[in-house]
């Protein structure tokens, strides 16, 4: 086997990498925004329920939460199909990491701000929405960036959940042809020209929502 | 029975107190790893960010390159092609010492981003400050640029130390015996996951949790104006 | 007739420092008050507690007939959000450093509460931000950031975006205090037009003392949280009562008169 021929098995493991990531990052964001804004929120029950998920998926290690979720949960009957368990546990820790990133950036929205909004007779969930939020979002995406790339590479581990990532058709394929420098150089050169691809995503995607003068915040005011 | 030490599965909880001497012996093997991968990122960083600052474009640039590959690729990815890689070339490393050094590998890359930070946040005038006393290089670093880099870099180092703390892990990947590797061969003997794998979680949530604390009250013990080495 | 604002033993405290301390004060209809002193005299504390930016303790305080505090109410403002909301629908707020919105336009920012708050149907809500707008002569800047706009041009944007909300009282907190000298007569000549609307009550802090005697009905120095003395302008600047109105005033004319003169003839 030449090193051309070990291209196909790992690309079929980088599209299973790649839908991982992308459907956990999505997720991920929406559990972020969720969180994140009840842990801003003035109702004690939701921001104690905020507070408790983020400080156990950021306190543990991503490995013990896969493994507790793929061989512990099925224990007391309750079981999902490994990809499925996989997004689950990815989605559930980068929306720990993105909810602490998501109150920084409504907490960094300063209180003149607010009171403006409160002067105008805002109501707190408009004031939320249509004054705190597309100012803090903008303050979000250089920590999304980098939690989107740490959400890649931790995909890596769902491999030992038996996913056929793009690590684990890597383990597969140095198994059969014992070649572990090609191998292993090809993966890791993968997984970097898709986190390249990620980081140009983001960048975009922050460019659009920098889009017209109004960012970054003026000198004057 | 493991290392002596027998379990009791008869009730979750006296199960959960007879493998605690056992995850005791692995959570030894984990903060091993973690201190000796540490003391690899605090000083290959280091080298790794000095180097980046060469006037020569070509290691420069070479080192930015390392650096950023290094850091968007999976630890568990790296750990393998130590593990398989470092022995076709002869060098032959018992399974704790590749872990420790794949550790210390990926964060060595976050660290030299950090102090290339500190550095980089000493205002310009500092420089040319000490430019103007006639300082010399060393003296510009070890009185001027140094002691004013130590309260920007202490926090993220310290946050770094976390975040490898919850990586380790990974080790038992490679047949390293750290605390998750022993539950899951508890596991796989008794045929309970559920107690050991949640015993691990409730072990590592008090340690992060209090190393972020201790990070927390050292960044705001440390003077912002800087600390003087002499 | 009754006043539209009136102070009864208001007590504000913060912390451990008492701002208000059983403070009274009135204002008629229409009339135009300017509130002067050192800072930390509690003016501005006067104006927030008005725009309910900031709860009062003890006392009670009136705004045409409606109490801040409700019998029941809880919380530190002592009352529902739906009582507050009801009350700011008569208020408006000018502040210092603006505060208009960075992420809209000029026109977004006047025409937002409207149509959020007041229901306002959006084109009808543009037209009259436009017509605000071009009375506060900037109708021309209006598909612009607040970013592109210099200090004096943002703070008469605000001023527009407060007065879309037909608030019957309106505070502006010490507007001109963040502006660079040669941008402060364009906002004070919108104040000055604007004073002489009937209907609308203001309520005004600020350091310009030749301003507060020109549009002022009536002007009272603040000082550790009482009102010292007040009356009007002219009797005022010119025959202050009080020692300490006395050195106040000395201390802020003395020093700043051949500025104040210079602006005067640029406004």
């Amino acid at each position: 086997m030449t090193w051309t021929q070990y291209l196909m098995p790992l690309l079929k493991g980088a599209q299973v990498t790649v839908t991982i990531s992308l459907a956990s990052i999505a997720i991920g964001a929406v559990l972020a925004f969720a969180a994140g804004i009840a842990r801003t929120s003035s109702n004690r029950f939701l921001s104690g329920i905020a507070f408790a998920y983020i400080v156990l998926f950021r306190g543990t290690p991503l490995l013990v939460q896969l493994f507790w979720f793929y061989y512990a949960l099925p224990l007391i009957g309750i079981s999902f199909d490994p990809v499925t368990t996989g997004i689950m546990v990815l989605s559930l820790l980068t929306g720990a990491f993105g909810a602490e990133v998501v109150r920084g950036a409504l907490l960094s929205v300063p209180p003149s701000q607010l009171e403006a909004a409160r002067a105008l007779n805002f109501s707190k969930t408009y004031t939320l929405w249509h004054i705190s939020m597309p100012q803090a979002v903008i303050e979000m995406m250089p920590a999304f960036g980098n939690l989107a790339i740490q959400n890649l590479k931790d995909t890596a581990l769902v491999s030992l959940i038996s996913i056929a990532d793009l690590t684990f058709q890597a383990q597969s394929l140095r198994n059969i042809t014992l070649d572990s420098a090609t191998v292993y150089t090809l993966t890791l050169i993968g997984y970097f020209l898709i986190a390249l691809c990620l980081m140009f995503a983001m960048r975009f995607i922050e460019m659009k929502l920098r889009r017209g003068p109004a960012f970054p915040r003026s000198a004057h005011s | 029975m493991m290392y002596g030490y027998a379990w009791d599965t008869s009730t979750p909880l006296t199960f959960a107190l007879s493998i605690l001497p056992i995850l005791g012996i692995g959570l030894m093997v984990t903060l091993k790893a973690a201190a000796v991968g540490y003391a690899i990122a605090l000083v290959f960083g280091l080298v790794l960010a000095l180097l980046r600052r060469s006037r020569i474009k070509a290691i420069s640039w070479t080192v930015a390159c390392f650096t950023e590959f290094v850091r968007d690729t999976p630890l568990l990815v790296q750990l393998f092609f130590l593990y398989y890689v470092l022995p076709e070339f002869g060098i032959i490393l018992p399974a704790f010492m590749t872990g420790a050094l794949a550790l210390g590998l990926q964060y060595s890359a976050y660290t030299s981003e950090v102090y290339r930070g500190g550095i980089n946040a000493v205002p310009r005038g500092q420089w040319e400050a000490a430019t103007a006393l006639n300082l010399s290089r060393l003296q510009t670093y070890r009185d001027i640029v140094v002691p004013q880099m130590i309260p920007r870099i202490v926090p993220a180092l310290g946050n770094y130390l976390v975040s490898m703390l919850k990586e380790t892990p990974v080790l038992s990947v490679v047949t390293v015996l750290d605390m998750l590797g022993l539950a899951n061969m508890i596991g796989e003997r008794t045929f309970d996951y559920l107690v050991p794998l949640s015993m691990v979680g409730l072990i590592f949530l008090p340690m992060t949790l209090i190393c972020s604390a201790l990070i927390f009250a050292i960044e705001r013990a440390l003077p912002k104006s800087g600390i003087p080495l002499r | 007739m009754n006043p539209i604002i009136r102070f009864e033993n208001v007590t504000k405290r913060f912390g451990a420092l008492t701002v208000l301390d059983n403070f009274n004060f009135e204002v008629q209809r229409g009339e135009k008050v300017t509130l002067i002193g050192p800072s930390g005299s509690g003016k501005s504390t006067v104006l927030r507690i008005l725009m309910t930016l900031e709860p009062f303790q003890d006392g009670h305080l009136e705004l045409d007939g409606t109490s801040y505090h409700e019998p029941n109410g809880r919380g530190p403002f002592k009352a529902s959000e739906k009582h507050l909301h009801k009350i700011r629908c008569s208020v408006g707020m000018v502040f210092q450093s603006f505060n208009l919105f960075p992420h809209m336009t000029v026109l977004r920012n006047v025409v937002e509460a409207p149509v959020a708050v007041l229901k306002m149907k959006r084109d009808e809500a543009e037209s009259r931000a436009i017509e605000l707008l071009r009375m506060v002569g900037l109708s021309d800047k209006k598909d612009q950031f607040p970013s592109q706009l210099s200090g004096g041009q943002q703070q008469r944007v605000a001023i527009a975006r407060a007065l879309a909300m037909r608030p019957r009282v309106l505070l502006f907190d010490e507007p001109t205090s963040a502006l660079d000298p040669q941008l402060v007569g364009e906002v004070l000549g919108v104040i000055r037009d604007l004073a002489h609307e009937h209907d609308l009550t203001m309520l005004l802090v600020t350091h310009e003392m030749r301003f507060a005697r020109e549009v002022s009905d009536r002007v009272c120095f603040f000082d550790k949280g009482r009102i010292v003395e007040q009356g009007d302008p002219e009797r005022f600047f010119s025959n202050p009562q009080q020692p300490r109105t006395r050195e106040f005033l000395s201390s802020i004319l003395g020093d700043q008169e051949p500025v104040r003169e210079s602006l005067r003839c640029a406004l």
